[in-house]
């Protein structure tokens, strides 16, 4: 999945994470803030690098802001932010892309 | 097709917005008996594919224990309610909720979509249910139709918001403007056997207000009622719990009921009243509700 602009899902509510996805040249570039990020800042980095692998994308700079989100949060996040920059308009692979 | 499900309890039906994480991820502790995953009027209109996804991830990673999943889905006339019934079927839902409800039409082709949807994410058939919301003075009189039009739908739902709109009224908080549509939805939904549950109440300053609603709602025979706060929980399940003495005679019924079947008597009495066996759904659910309530430690 090619990463066409930037694009943000999610907020900066409490349980939610703010995703930002951008183009970029050369593999991924993961930023992580969290307020939780010693006790968890592993498993949300896990978490975010298995959704985008499973959507396919490969090169992107990706900024995560956490506050608190559930592991089920960070992946619909991502994934949505990596569709609208991906300018994804078809049928959703519900199960196979997005598990 | 049988879902055993179809005939679930369910007295109140919590509001969620499926674009907020902080609402989704917990609402079971509230104990209500159904959950409203909302992806129509609550989701902003840009963030439609976000709560898609959070939709999904929701179904197949928290653990609701046992609270039924239903999902309101966007409405016939746009272009987002197909995705919307492919997501929450891959997900697992229990139930789809339709909105705008007009027609036996309008719940065919929705059921028709969800059995589409069930073979291409491999769940059985007839697994998800439906409700119809009832928005409008036509959805309203067309309640008996659509009561019937399909195996899968367990109930429908006055959404009073829209249909005092269209009856181009506002709402008085007495209910006025809502007794034919009420009297009229409970007396199709008895005709066709699946339930019937009245619209939200929003002021929820007004608490006092929302109790005697939800006691004349009961009264009428609505199964239940759409909630948008957890606060109002625990008013309608005390409302719904039956009492002691209703539990006693519909204990008594059920057994005789079955006693007296075994020994080819069809009319007899309890406690000085007539009984047959048009009586046993009526103690059946009666007891349900009991044990619901937790105020029954009977046998049956």
């Amino acid at each position: 999945m090619e990463i066409k602009k930037t694009a943000v899902a999610g907020t900066l509510e409490s349980s939610d994470c703010m995703v930002t996805i951008e183009p970029a040249k050369k593999g991924i570039e993961l930023e992580l803030e969290s307020s939780v990020i010693r006790q968890y800042g592993r498993q949300i980095r896990k978490v975010a690098l298995t959704t985008l692998r499973r959507l396919g994308v490969r090169n992107a700079r990706v900024s995560i802001v956490d506050k608190g989100a559930l592991d089920c949060t960070i992946k619909a996040r991502v994934e949505c932010a990596a569709m609208r920059a991906a300018e994804y308009e078809g049928r959703i692979n519900w199960g196979g892309m997005i598990r | 097709m049988s879902n055993p499900d179809k005939y679930r309890l369910r007295r109140t039906m919590m509001f969620l917005n499926c674009q907020k994480p902080s609402l989704i991820k917990d609402p079971y502790v509230y104990k209500p008996d159904s959950i409203m995953l909302d992806l129509e009027d609550a989701v902003a209109e840009r963030e439609k594919d976000a709560a898609r996804y959070s939709l999904y991830h929701a179904l197949q990673e928290i653990d609701y224990r046992g609270v039924e999943r239903v999902v309101r889905i966007n409405g016939l006339d746009t272009n987002l309610w197909r995705e919307d019934i492919r997501c929450a079927v891959a997900g697992g839902c229990d139930s789809i909720r339709i909105p705008k409800t007009e027609t036996a039409d309008d719940v065919r082709t929705v059921e028709y979509a969800i059995a589409e949807a069930e073979r291409e994410f491999s769940r059985p058939e007839g697994s998800v249910l439906i409700m119809a919301a009832l928005e409008s003075a036509r959805g309203v009189i067309n309640a008996m139709s659509i009561c019937d039009s399909s195996e899968r739908l367990f109930g429908i739902a006055l959404s009073g918001g829209d249909y005092s709109k269209d009856l181009q009224v506002p709402i008085s908080g007495t209910g006025v403007e809502f007794m034919g549509a009420r009297q009229h939805m409970v007396i199709a939904a008895r005709a066709a056997k699946v339930q019937c549950f009245d619209t939200v109440w929003t002021n929820l300053d007004d608490m006092e207000g929302f109790r005697k609603e939800v006691e004349v709602i009961h009264a009428m025979g609505f199964d239940g009622k759409s909630i948008v706060n957890p606060r109002q929980i625990p008013v309608v399940h005390e409302i719904y719990t039956p009492s002691e003495k209703s539990v006693i005679f519909a204990e008594k019924v059920i057994k005789e009921i079955e006693t007296k079947k075994a020994q080819g008597i069809g009319v007899f009495t309890v406690d000085g009243k007539m009984i047959d066996i048009a009586f046993y759904d009526g103690a059946k659910r009666t007891i349900a509700l009991a044990k619901a309530s937790g105020v029954y430690k009977g046998d049956l």
